[in-house]
């Protein structure tokens, strides 16, 4: 911590040091996740996600991505045997019956899917 | 040449300052909008304090433009008599 | 008006001489460097402090009497505003929700501008920079006590204004101006200089108060408009010092001249994203609109700061690069920031509304490249959705950008169809990011940035709930938490305009107005 007296002689600034707010600890367990469906621009951004690292990757897309993206007409048509997963931009094949973790998944990674086909209302990528 | 300007309220004290500087530089162009207008100039403004005092038939200090100035641009230089804004380039 | 008296009077240029310089003195009880600690201590170089000008001489007797006078005009106004019931001559009650962006994003900034500069000030031992930077700290408290004095006129009749200062400090998308300023005030003190004086002011603020404020006389809101003017006549001055501390640093030593170009490249960008809140204001909560977002951006960002950095070249200043990004998102920001606030409406302090079918129609005659292909489809389908009872309301939270704490809702620079994602990792954590600048801004201050207070995060670690709840009882419900320890007060604050109170109410009090009922 800083104190009164180092306010008056402050140390140069390329030695500053911060701590970082969001590591993996302060999450009760959980590990965060980010996901985005591609083409689907109702969704104004990807979402983030506490889970905890030993969830099935199918029970993500079973239990929660429903209630995340559900409200679009186009979710009710995704063949997920069709989708096409990236981690981090690169192509990505998630094992659905594995851990979050057993897929490489750790905190603050980001993952998304396309949907071949669906490219929103009217074409629009919305 | 790029421009400068000058935006200010319009109310009863700026008619003749805008009046002022409008014969003044007879390269500005007047943009009018809701309350206000913007005075945009090629290369430099000027304002003259004699000007002003001309058209309001009282002594006018241009440090008066504070009250009623929105927003300039240009590189600024005030004297008692003449309040310029000009761009080097 | 001046008195007339029979001694000689001082020019202006003298007078100034002798009210800024005559007042300095060299401290002799202890060294200079212990009395001004801070203004060595980001590698700026200061040879001269005698060079400072200040191009409008303004000395503190006469600031003095023209604020007087600023002041007198504009309380004259707010208390003819009150008793004459001004909040009902607004042409439609949706405009007030600008004001409540405005009072609870806007003004709590002008405080810690106030608190910038009166600290700023303090630390420069050059007497003509510190009477500057005194002038404007007590210019910028004006600021937030007026637009506070004017606003409570609303807030006397209207929702989510009650408690801005509160909600300034926790809300997810107030994060955004508030944690702009903690990152500006927490700089040394010529980057503070840098970010709001120049950045900010010279570069950015045009676009904030003039189009805005003259948008607030269309809509008959004679309040906001004198506060805003009355401000703004502020603002001259400001973005005069602000070009002049660039100026001013270039001249001292080369060596100033890569800090002042990254100050400027990243100060530009930070304002940049923030300015996305104001582009929303403009093109989609004025009634009546006097410019779109783009027109202003382009006559006050394009022509204005061209010419600026065509006359900062002489010093080796260029453009910044981010600008070349800015341009390509002006046909988009203002649609995707609106997206955001209407699906996230539940968690706003405001209003949210889909543009009327007229309203779309101005949009695609003023953005022909981009509002009727990309976002048309989607406010239609909102439209009509929230017409069957299905309006649409996000309940998930949004992953945001570590730098300018915005959600992830930008899209690339050259595919408007496509989330621009962007990540680093920095000491064995991943970081991510809207943007290649954002990206950069971290990567050259990490150890700033990983300590970003990201409102998603910190609700995830359990730091937004009211204090005494449970968060693992079964029927806790972390969302209706969260609000609460906003403050905003469900179904009065947030959702549609459509059905709202404020509506309500609006339409009841102005026909009182107009008829004998």
């Amino acid at each position: 911590m800083t104190t009164t007296a180092d306010l008056r002689n402050p140390p140069p600034m390329q030695d500053y040091q911060g701590q970082a707010k969001d590591g993996v600890e302060h999450f009760h367990g959980n590990q965060l996740l980010y996901v985005g469906w591609e083409d689907h621009l109702l969704f104004c951004a990807p979402f983030a996600f506490p889970f905890p690292p030993a969830m099935r990757f199918g029970d993500v897309v079973s239990h929660v991505l429903p209630g995340a993206f559900g409200y679009h007409p186009d979710f009710a048509n995704i063949d997920w045997q069709q989708a096409q997963w990236f981690k981090s931009g690169q192509t990505f094949q998630p094992d659905f019956d594995k851990s979050l973790a057993d897929n490489g998944l750790g905190h603050k990674d980001v993952i998304r899917f396309r949907t071949p086909g669906l490219t929103g209302i009217r074409g629009s990528c919305s | 040449m790029s421009k400068v300007f000058i935006a200010l309220q319009t109310n009863d004290d700026t008619r003749p300052i805008i009046e002022a500087i409008l014969a003044d530089n007879p390269h500005a162009e007047l943009n009018e909008a809701p309350a206000m207008v913007k005075i945009d100039a090629e290369g430099s403004l000027t304002i003259h304090r004699n000007s002003i005092e001309e058209l309001l038939g009282r002594d006018f200090n241009l440090q008066e433009l504070h009250l009623h100035l929105i927003t300039l641009s240009g590189n600024i230089d005030e004297t008692d008599d003449e309040f310029t804004l000009s761009w080097a380039n | 008006m001046d008195m007339k008296t029979s001694g000689r009077k001082l020019g202006l240029k003298e007078k100034y001489a002798h009210m800024t310089r005559g007042l300095g003195w060299e401290t002799t009880y202890q060294p200079m460097d212990k009395v001004f600690p801070y203004d060595k201590m980001e590698g700026i170089k200061i040879h001269d402090w005698e060079k400072w000008e200040d191009p409008f001489r303004l000395t503190m007797d006469a600031y003095w009497k023209y604020q007087s006078e600023k002041e007198r005009k504009l309380y004259a106004i707010i208390d003819a505003f009150a008793q004459n019931n001004g909040h009902l001559n607004v042409t439609d009650a949706r405009y007030i929700n600008a004001l409540k962006l405005f009072i609870t994003g806007v003004s709590p900034l002008e405080y810690m501008a106030h608190r910038g500069f009166a600290h700023t000030g303090r630390q420069l031992r050059g007497v003509g920079p510190r009477v500057a930077c005194q002038m404007q700290a007590i210019d910028e408290i004006r600021h937030v006590q007026t637009q506070i004095h004017t606003i409570s006129n609303y807030n006397k009749f209207y929702n989510g204004m009650h408690d801005f200062r509160h909600m300034h400090d926790r809300v997810w998308y107030l994060s955004v101006p508030k944690s702009f300023f903690d990152d500006a005030i927490s700089a040394g003190p010529f980057e503070f200089m840098v970010a709001i004086g120049f950045s900010f002011e010279y570069v950015l603020t045009n676009l904030l108060f003039v189009p805005f404020m003259s948008g607030a006389a269309f809509n008959g809101d004679m309040g906001t408009v004198t506060f805003g003017f009355s401000a703004q006549s502020d603002e001259a001055r400001h973005m005069t010092l602000g070009l002049e501390v660039i100026k001013f640093l270039l001249e001292q030593d080369p060596d100033n001249l890569p800090i002042v170009q990254k100050w400027i490249d990243k100060w530009t960008w930070r304002g940049v994203r923030m300015l996305t809140l104001v582009a929303m204001m403009m093109d989609y909560m004025l009634p009546k609109r006097v410019m779109s977002w783009r027109e202003a951006w382009d006559i006050y960002f394009e022509q204005n700061a061209g010419a600026l950095f065509k006359d900062l070249a002489r010093y080796g200043i260029t453009m910044p690069k981010c600008v070349e990004t800015a341009i390509k998102e002006k046909d988009h920001i203002s649609h995707q920031a609106w997206a955001t606030f209407y699906q996230y409406g539940a968690a706003a302090a405001f209003h949210t509304w889909m543009p009327t079918p007229e309203e779309m129609d101005w949009l695609s005659s003023k953005y022909p490249d981009s509002f009727d292909r990309y976002y048309r489809p989607r406010f239609e389908y909102w439209r009509e959705q929230e017409a069957a009872g299905n309006r649409f309301y996000n309940k998930t939270l949004p992953m945001l950008c570590q730098t300018c704490q915005i959600p992830m809702l930008f899209t690339e620079p050259d595919d408007p169809t496509k989330i621009a994602y962007r990540e680093t990792t920095y000491k064995g954590e991943k970081y991510h990011f809207c943007s290649d600048h954002c990206q950069h801004i971290f990567e050259d201050e990490s150890e700033k940035y990983m300590q970003s207070w990201l409102p998603v995060h910190q609700i995830y670690q359990g730091n937004c709930f009211p204090e005494g709840v449970d968060p693992t009882a079964p029927d806790f419900d972390p969302l209706a938490a969260v609000l609460q320890w906003y403050h905003i007060q469900f179904g009065a604050d947030n959702l549609s305009f459509e059905g709202s109170e404020d509506q309500k109410n609006f339409e009841q009090w102005r026909g009182m107005a107009t008829q004998n009922v």
